[in-house]
């Protein structure tokens, strides 16, 4: 049996993942989007409260997963599709995902400082 | 594999340069392509968009350096640029859950709501550009 270096599995998992993370950020995008339509006039004190409450955190950070996930996914079917070297493929994905992790810990460290 | 099949050597995919200068698309093709650019982009974006929550959060004078930041032009450009990817993204993105779903996969349909896709990720971006701004 022969097998193709594609450095990632193919299946169910990745394609459910990407339509269910892509519907959390859906959800979120319109929460975000009814608080900025709210023509609540937004001050360092308004925006600094809002990403202070609880729920708010935990939203964002929802998203921020989500949005890796997804990415993730996405990101990886276009070098599948474009990068035809092996090794350099492998080289972009794992600085894909290096760059996914610092985006994650980098929220992590916006909304809880 | 038949002889037939086996003669025929398919693309397994499309080549950027196949798509750009060979290949006039049509308004479906377009939905899905920039749907791929604006994902690509808003990857890449992200380091910005975060380094200016970032910023926005940690103090208020930084608060205000990135607001006056942000009324910049070519910053304002730019945002505006990642608002119609994001719009974009979601719209194409909707559009492929119901061709998921095996809805609107004749062409009639298909060609409708790519026209759909356009039209409300164009004009959403119009409306933003001129509520914030």
């Amino acid at each position: 049996m022969s097998r193709v270096v594609t450095g990632a599995g193919y299946g169910l998992t990745d394609w459910l993942a990407q339509r269910i993370t892509a519907t959390i950020m859906a959800v979120y995008s319109i929460i975000a989007l009814v608080v900025i339509l709210s023509g609540l006039p937004i001050t360092y004190a308004v925006w600094k409260d809002f990403f202070s409450q609880g729920w708010m955190r935990v939203a964002t950070l929802l998203f921020m997963a989500s949005l890796a996930w997804h990415a993730w996914v996405g990101v990886r079917d276009i070098l599948m599709d474009y990068i035809k070297p092996d090794g350099l493929r492998l080289t972009l994905q794992v600085c894909t995902l290096l760059t996914i992790a610092a985006y994650l810990g980098w929220t992590i460290q916006i909304l809880w400082r | 594999m038949s002889p037939a099949a086996a003669k025929k050597v398919r693309p397994k995919y499309l080549s950027l340069q196949a798509l750009i200068f060979q290949i006039r698309l049509p308004l479906p093709g377009w939905v899905s392509i920039l749907h791929r650019i604006s994902g690509a982009l808003l990857f890449v974006s992200l380091v910005w968009l975060l380094w200016m929550l970032d910023r926005s959060l940690s103090s208020e004078a930084a608060f205000e350096r990135i607001r006056h930041y942000a009324s910049l032009w070519p910053v304002k450009l730019a945002l505006l640029v990642l608002i119609w990817a994001y719009s974009h993204h979601v719209c194409a993105g909707i559009r492929h859950l119901f061709l998921d779903l095996d809805k609107g996969i004749d062409l009639k349909t298909a060609r409708l709501t790519s026209v759909m896709v356009f039209v409300v990720s164009l004009g959403f971006t119009a409306f933003l550009g001129w509520k914030l701004w």
